[in-house]
């Protein structure tokens, strides 16, 4: 593993990304032909607000080196307030994450709309230098969890 | 109003009595309140509909078997048959109030009795002490009127028990029940201190007003400061052993998976839990597509998922009952753990759980001008 930091160290980073919102903007990323690493796995949810902290927990604990959290801009909501509920979620994993030892801030939380392309490709961009920077998430490998 | 309930013969019957006082005066149509089992070694949350059973009441046996904010529930969630008066514990009153925010517990038609906690020891030490013929009631009453709470020679209260810093009804941001009995810093063998919402029921119970006296608050803030420094002392040494995920799962290591923290917890609300689905029964190919990845996979899977997952759903209102370390037969210092935890997320929200029934949950809620920091 260290092998792999020092040399070649590709973070996996999981995104859950809103329908209405993020979602539509990395598909512009992609039909602007806009580059991005190639280091996100994207699951599509219809809101941000449907994000159960358990899809973070699993992610987290089977060793994805970061996650992506993609909404609507507060009060864009297509059901009115999901990304509030989402933000309020994603403090909860926050604190949890830190009192148990785990870096926090490889779970990012994102505004990003459907017009924005360049700034969905820019975040990914931004996440995966920073991911590379804090090496493989400890719990990658773990076969004991 | 409060005021001094004079105590004929034991503290106990004084309760009993007081009890028996709202049951046939029609305050309520039913009492929820421990009674000792026939064999007298447990003291179980029981609903009496008939006063002689009062007899058998011990409201201030030391023994916490099940959480009796949950036992709430069950009589009033989907309509109560009349009004029923609750003695509960503080942790239980906590947790009735939190029950009460998903519509678990129903407070309409409830008289919420809380009784000053003087400690509660695991299930299987309180029938021990049945057993051996020791009184657990009368030395704790006696160190109360002399403003201290300690455990019985050779015996240790639940864990839970020694970091509750709000174990007194009504104070320390505790929701004030309808009927408040006090037995901490006052001599509980003649009168108790009790604090009623309505001042009718003050005058049915021939309360004799008084204000509060200085020994009671004197002793309730010492013992507060007892344990809040306990709390703390165990705090540390959580976030001391635990610091990075190999401490994580070395915490959970000895987890064997049996999910009673889960069911034990009143908090653990959900009817319909993760958990107990057949989500995580793969096909068998899956585990060897995983063990392969991992070069092993430990079975059955996604142990640490289920502990860090109920942090995430339950750990913002944890009330600090401690049935989870109760219920755990590995003695993992789940309490510990989740009281941890849970603080941080409650600071982080300015929450606490059991304060006041209005406060909407920290997941049922939210604001537009929150969390910027987020985003």
């Amino acid at each position: 593993m260290n092998d792999e930091h020092t040399t070649e160290f590709e973070p996996r980073i999981v995104a859950f990304l809103c329908n209405w919102c993020t979602y539509t903007g990395a598909d512009l990323a992609g039909t602007s032909r806009i580059q991005y690493p190639p280091n996100i796995r994207i699951i599509r949810l219809m809101c941000s607000g449907q994000l159960d902290p358990i899809y973070i927990a699993k992610a987290v604990l089977e060793g994805a080196d970061g996650v992506l959290i993609g909404g609507c801009h507060p009060g864009d909501c297509h059901y009115q307030s999901g990304n509030y509920k989402a933000r309020r979620r994603v403090a909860i994993i926050h604190q949890v994450l830190e009192q148990l030892g785990f870096d926090p801030d490889r779970v990012w939380l994102r505004w990003i709309s459907a017009s924005e392309g360049q700034y969905f490709a820019d975040t990914v961009t931004e996440m995966v230098a920073t991911i590379k920077e804090k090496g493989p998430s400890p719990f990658r490998g773990q076969w004991s969890i | 109003m409060n005021g001094w309930l004079e105590v004929h013969d034991t503290t106990t019957q004084a309760i009993n009595h007081l009890l028996e006082t709202l049951l046939t005066n029609g305050v309520v149509d039913g009492l929820l309140v421990p009674l000792r089992t026939p064999d007298g070694r447990n003291a179980v949350p029981t609903l009496v509909r008939d006063p002689a059973l009062l007899e058998q009441a011990a409201p201030l046996a030391p023994v916490l078997p099940v959480n009796g904010g949950t036992v709430l529930g069950l009589v009033t969630a989907t309509g109560a048959l009349g009004r029923v008066g609750a003695v509960l514990r503080n942790c239980e009153l906590r947790t009735a109030v939190e029950l009460s925010k998903v519509r678990q517990v129903l407070l309409d038609d409830v008289v919420l009795i809380g009784v000053d906690c003087l400690g509660t020891y695991r299930v299987d030490d309180y029938a021990r002490m049945v057993e051996e013929g020791v009184d657990s009631v009368a030395p704790a009453l006696a160190a109360a009127r002399e403003g201290q709470v300690e455990p019985l020679t050779g015996y240790t209260f639940r864990p839970a028990c020694t970091m509750c810093e709000r174990p007194i009804p009504g104070t320390g941001q505790s929701y004030a029940p309808d009927i408040a009995i006090g037995l901490l810093g006052v001599p509980n063998g003649e009168r108790l201190w009790v604090s009623v919402r309505d001042g009718e029921l003050g005058s049915m119970l021939e309360l004799e007003p008084a204000e509060e006296p200085a020994a009671r608050v004197e002793a309730t803030q010492a013992l507060v400061a007892a344990r809040t420094t306990e709390r703390d002392r165990r705090f540390a040494a959580f976030r001391e052993r635990i610091h990075d995920p190999d401490s994580l799962l070395t915490e959970f290591a000895t987890c064997i998976r049996c999910q009673n923290c889960m069911r034990v917890c009143p908090i653990c609300y959900c009817k319909e839990c993760i958990f107990r689905t057949d989500i995580f029964d793969h096909p068998s190919a899956r585990y060897w597509d995983w063990a392969e990845r991992k070069g092993g996979l430990r079975l059955p899977s996604d142990t640490l998922l289920f502990h860090v997952t109920r942090m995430l759903h339950m750990a913002h209102a944890c009330v600090g009952c401690g049935m989870c370390s109760d219920g755990c037969p590995v003695s993992i210092p789940v309490a510990d753990i989740f009281r941890a935890v849970g603080q941080a997320v409650q600071e982080r929200f300015g929450y606490v759980p059991g304060r006041d029934p209005a406060e909407e949950m920290v997941i049922a809620t939210f604001r537009e001008d929150e969390l910027r920091e987020l985003g």
